[in-house]
């Protein structure tokens, strides 16, 4: 209890003052019959080295440091400039909550006024907001956008979408009557157009498209928005990998009326999932439909510039059950993390990070195609993750890959049953020359033999 | 104190670089992608050095106040003091590189974190399964809310409408919208508690649920939960518990006794895990037996001594978000649970309830105190007194920063006028404390002597009183040139 600063005088001063005699008088508003009998059944009290033995000892169970990895599929492995952890961990960042009282929370404000920026600087949009949990939902999010601003009931979605965002999709939209309309793809692994032609009408109120999709390839964003707005719908892109921006057109360039999507591969680490950053920007005229805080440029009485949270009439602290979102905390430590990386990375290093992700997958591409009984799946631009499809049982080749120390891709069987043989792989500027060329030499020797 | 600090932009010049990357050790190839799908330079993006980065952020961190700082009375958001330790442990590298699709044998730990903290709150609940994978209280709540429609619906009863009282946070019945409830508000009677009459009144088989937060948000606690558990359990319906203020109660009642089905915790609030300037928290989902059935997927399951991730669950409302939740968070909260130990845990609830009645006492001459009813963890005064002199609930909490505190929730429940709503926690010092009180009392007599000095304040922060009705009116919400 190294966090408990009364003495036992204090605590007896404070009594007599309230003018009970102990504690336990303090909780009899609570009807006896439903107090606790017994104490929690609970371990502890550790002390600290207790704690960090008990945490490495469990953390040793996962053994994952040990192997090379070539996982991404919506949470990717990059460098992390030490200064994002240094500047990050700080109390003043760490340990304030939501900004509501402007004046002493000017450090938070202006940094989410930075972030806005960065992001509407990378998407081509307009409008940011100050983050949401993760890229899933925030996907979740800009279709509810859809649906708010057209007050049309069906939402056409890719199937290159990320499934875990999909399956999240569902699951929101079950409740709320919400048609959600899969668009399957074609052999080059992006979005049919044809069938999107075939299925979209004067009904959809959006359109959502994942570029880089699940299969790493450029979709045809302009393409996919002249369809959408030709029928009234909203055009939605998620990007997963927010890095791929740095070198792609902007999705604000390619017809675009929202963007959705993950952030974690500015300067959060994998952290088995979470937390993570979800971003939502898009077109002015939308902003009152957006969810989640925005921070806005004011001025105090003085004249002075300030920052503060605005348009809260959007939110359910005002709106209550007629609020834009149920949200409330966002991810906000996540944000300011990720706008130390950008500017730490700047305007040409974020964009050589992504070139090496594109050169070192596309030199991984190039090796693994040279070998016998590995096939190149689609063959279309992409950005650091490419399908790769083999004669034999991609899981077995994973076993056998795991046992030199070498964790593989994604298998695909389990979220497209057609692509059974076919395994996602993910290359980014982490990965070493040697690394890939050692993935290389295994698929080799396992395929041979 | 640092008063300003231009935008990152602002101090951006051509070809400065604040991280040098590995060379490119593979033969680089010109025209990989088509110029078509590129971009040019991304403008306006910030390029300096390392160290002029340290200094913005520093300096900016300078303009924040913080929990390290001092007493942030934040009502119902349990600003307590989070253990450094925690934060350490966070940071273990097998727990920070591990990819949420590694193969289950090498996330073993990981799994085993989970199951553990369920388990443990649990026990603190007396919930009979937790899901940990809601982001943030709000997430819970929807999720707690789509395994209470997926409840109905399994037994083929299309219930439309859930029950609130008027001082929940407004998080409720947001919601219970979005899970496609309509809200019908239950008033509170003169104790600030749910009027049980009125229950009765509007309950009936169309009702899915009851959503009330226990103790409420004026600190009270609700004596006749184990009644309204009973009258919406007779029609049916179901009882939803918003957790947000559990801190008064560890070790001391818990949900399952007071008859709740479904509840979220708040990890960034109970559990100590920092708030991060809002998020990232993490909001668990606790069920009784009957709705176990119904939790997001994937469970964690063990099985011949492994734990597994388990997708085989037919009648689960499926996935509520990519992977496993705020997994770190976790860590840190589970960290915190074994660090008190249960003796620490109701210990925490009985110093937080200590600290705010101390606080209620000693304001409650110069505060009008709307609802005498005792309270728990938190206290809400209001501004009437103050009202006399033209003086609001914000010219006192912006005074308030003159004299180093940050003010408490203000303008919230709703069912009190201008309310002042204050939770100490546990975590602050008898000074602190004193501190604090004393401030709050000269405030009081400022406002009567001298109330241009409240209306004006505040006058010691980086910045003065900002006008959010311009900021609003005239949308700036990004930097250009």
């Amino acid at each position: 209890m190294n966090h408990l600063p009364l003495s036992k005088k204090e605590i007896k001063e404070m009594l007599k003052t309230i003018g009970v005699e102990s504690v336990e008088d303090l909780f009899k508003s609570i009807p006896e019959k439903i107090k606790l009998k017994h104490e929690l059944k609970i371990p502890g009290p550790l002390s600290e080295p207790e704690l960090i033995n008990y945490f490495e000892n469990l953390a040793s169970k996962n053994k994952s440091t040990e192997f090379l990895s070539f996982l991404g599929a919506g949470a990717y492995p990059h460098l992390i400039p030490y200064i994002v952890d240094y500047l990050s961990q700080r109390g003043e960042f760490l340990t304030p909550y939501t900004p509501y009282q402007p004046e002493l929370s000017q450090g938070t404000l202006q940094i989410t006024f930075e972030f806005q920026t960065l992001i509407c600087q990378l998407t081509g949009m307009d409008v940011s907001n100050a983050s949401l949990y993760d890229g899933s939902t925030a996907m979740v999010e800009a279709a509810l956008m859809a649906w708010r601003i057209k007050n049309k009931p069906k939402i056409l979605l890719s199937r290159t979408i990320h499934p875990e965002y999909r399956e999240v999709a569902k699951t929101y939209f079950k409740n709320l009557n919400i048609e959600l309309i899969e668009i399957n793809y074609n052999q080059n692994g992006e979005t049919d157009l044809n069938e999107l032609k075939e299925k979209i009408d004067d009904k959809v109120a959006g359109i959502i498209i994942q570029s880089p999709n699940f299969f790493g390839i450029i979709e045809k964003i302009e393409n996919i928005s002249e369809i959408a707005h030709s029928f009234g719908a909203i055009m939605i892109v998620t990007i997963p990998e927010f890095l791929s921006l740095a070198i792609l057109k902007p999705p604000g360039d390619c017809g675009v009326d929202i963007v959705a999507g993950e952030g974690q591969s500015f300067g959060l680490p994998l952290s088995f999932g979470g937390p993570y950053l979800g971003i939502l920007a898009c077109k002015s005229e939308f902003v009152r439909q957006m969810p989640g805080r925005i921070v806005g440029e004011t001025q105090d009485m003085e004249g002075e510039r300030g920052y503060v949270l605005t348009l809260s009439t959007r939110e359910q602290h005002i709106r209550r059950e007629r609020a834009t979102s149920n949200i409330c905390t966002n991810q906000a430590w996540c944000a300011i993390r990720a706008t130390i990386y950008l500017s730490v990375m700047g305007k040409k290093g974020l964009r050589e990070v992504a070139w090496q992700n594109i050169q070192k997958a596309n030199y991984a591409k190039k090796e693994l195609s040279k070998i016998d009984g590995i096939n190149i799946k689609f063959n279309n631009y992409f950005f650091n993750e490419f399908v790769v499809e083999f004669e034999k049982d991609p899981e077995w080749i994973n076993e056998e890959l795991k046992k030199n120390g070498i964790i593989g891709g994604l298998c695909l069987k389990r979220y497209y049953p057609e692509l059974e043989n076919c395994m996602l792989l993910c290359i980014t500027e982490i990965h070493k020359k040697n690394d890939i060329d050692k993935l290389a030499e295994n698929l080799k020797n396992i395929l041979v033999n | 104190m640092i008063k300003k600090e231009p935008l990152i932009f602002e101090l951006s010049s051509e070809d400065k670089r604040a991280f040098q990357l590995p060379h490119l050790d593979v033969p680089a190839e010109k025209d990989i992608l088509d110029k078509s799908i590129m971009r040019e330079e991304i403008k306006g993006f910030p390029q300096l050095s390392e160290n002029e980065i340290i200094r913005h952020f520093t300096r900016l961190s300078q303009m924040n106040y913080c929990v390290d700082i001092g007493l942030y009375p934040l009502g119902s958001c349990t600003m307590k003091y989070s253990p450094k330790i925690n934060e350490k442990i966070a940071l273990i590298p097998d727990f920070l590189n591990s990819h949420p699709y590694f193969p289950e044998e090498l996330i073993q730990g990981n799994l085993e974190i989970l199951k553990i903290t369920e388990e443990l709150l649990c026990e603190i609940t007396g919930m009979d399964a937790f899901t940990l994978f809601p982001s943030a209280g709000a997430h819970g709540e929807l999720t707690g809310m789509m395994i209470i429609r997926a409840y109905h619906d399994s037994k083929e009863e299309r219930r439309k409408k859930v029950l609130i009282p008027d001082s929940a946070h407004g998080t409720n019945p947001a919601s219970a919208h979005f899970s496609g409830y309509e809200i019908e508000e239950i008033p509170s009677n003169e104790r600030g508690t749910v009027d049980v009459k009125k229950l009765k009144e509007r309950i009936n088989e169309d009702v899915a649920a009851l959503m009330i937060t226990n103790p409420n948000t004026l600190g009270v606690f609700e004596d006749e939960i184990s009644e309204i558990s009973e009258v919406l359990h007779s029609k049916g319906a179901l009882l939803y518990m918003d957790g947000a203020n559990l801190n008064a109660l560890m070790g001391i009642t818990r949900p399952r006794e007071m008859g709740v089905d479904v509840i979220h915790l708040n990890l960034h609030k109970t559990f100590s895990t920092p708030h991060g300037g809002g998020g990232p928290g993490s909001g668990p989902v606790g069920v009784r037996d009957k709705l176990i059935d119904f939790l997001p997927i994937p469970r964690i399951e063990k099985k011949e001594g492994k734990y597994f991730l388990d997708y085989n669950r037919p009648k689960s409302i499926g996935r509520i978000r990519a992977f496993y939740g705020n997994f770190l968070v976790v860590i840190k909260a589970l960290a915190y649970i074994l660090s008190m130990g249960p003796e620490g845990l109701k210990r925490v609830s009985q110093i937080a309830v200590l600290n705010s009645n101390y606080i209620r006492k000693s304001l409650e001459k110069f505060y009008y105190l709307p609802y005498k009813s005792p309270t728990l963890h938190e206290c809400v005064f209001s501004d009437k007194w103050q009202n006399e002199f033209g003086i609001k609930t914000l010219d006192i909490a912006k005074r308030l920063m003159d004299y180093g505190f940050h003010p408490p929730t203000i303008y919230f429940p709703l069912i009190v006028s201008g309310a002042l709503m204050i939770e100490p926690t546990e975590t602050e010092s008898k000074q602190e404390l004193d501190e604090f009180i004393q401030a709050m009392r000269k405030i009081a007599q400022e406002a009567k002597e001298n109330p241009e000095l409240l209306k004006s304040a505040p006058h010691k922060t980086p910045v003065r009183r900002l006008d959010e009705v311009r900021a609003a009116r005239n949308l700036i919400l990004k930097w250009s040139k």
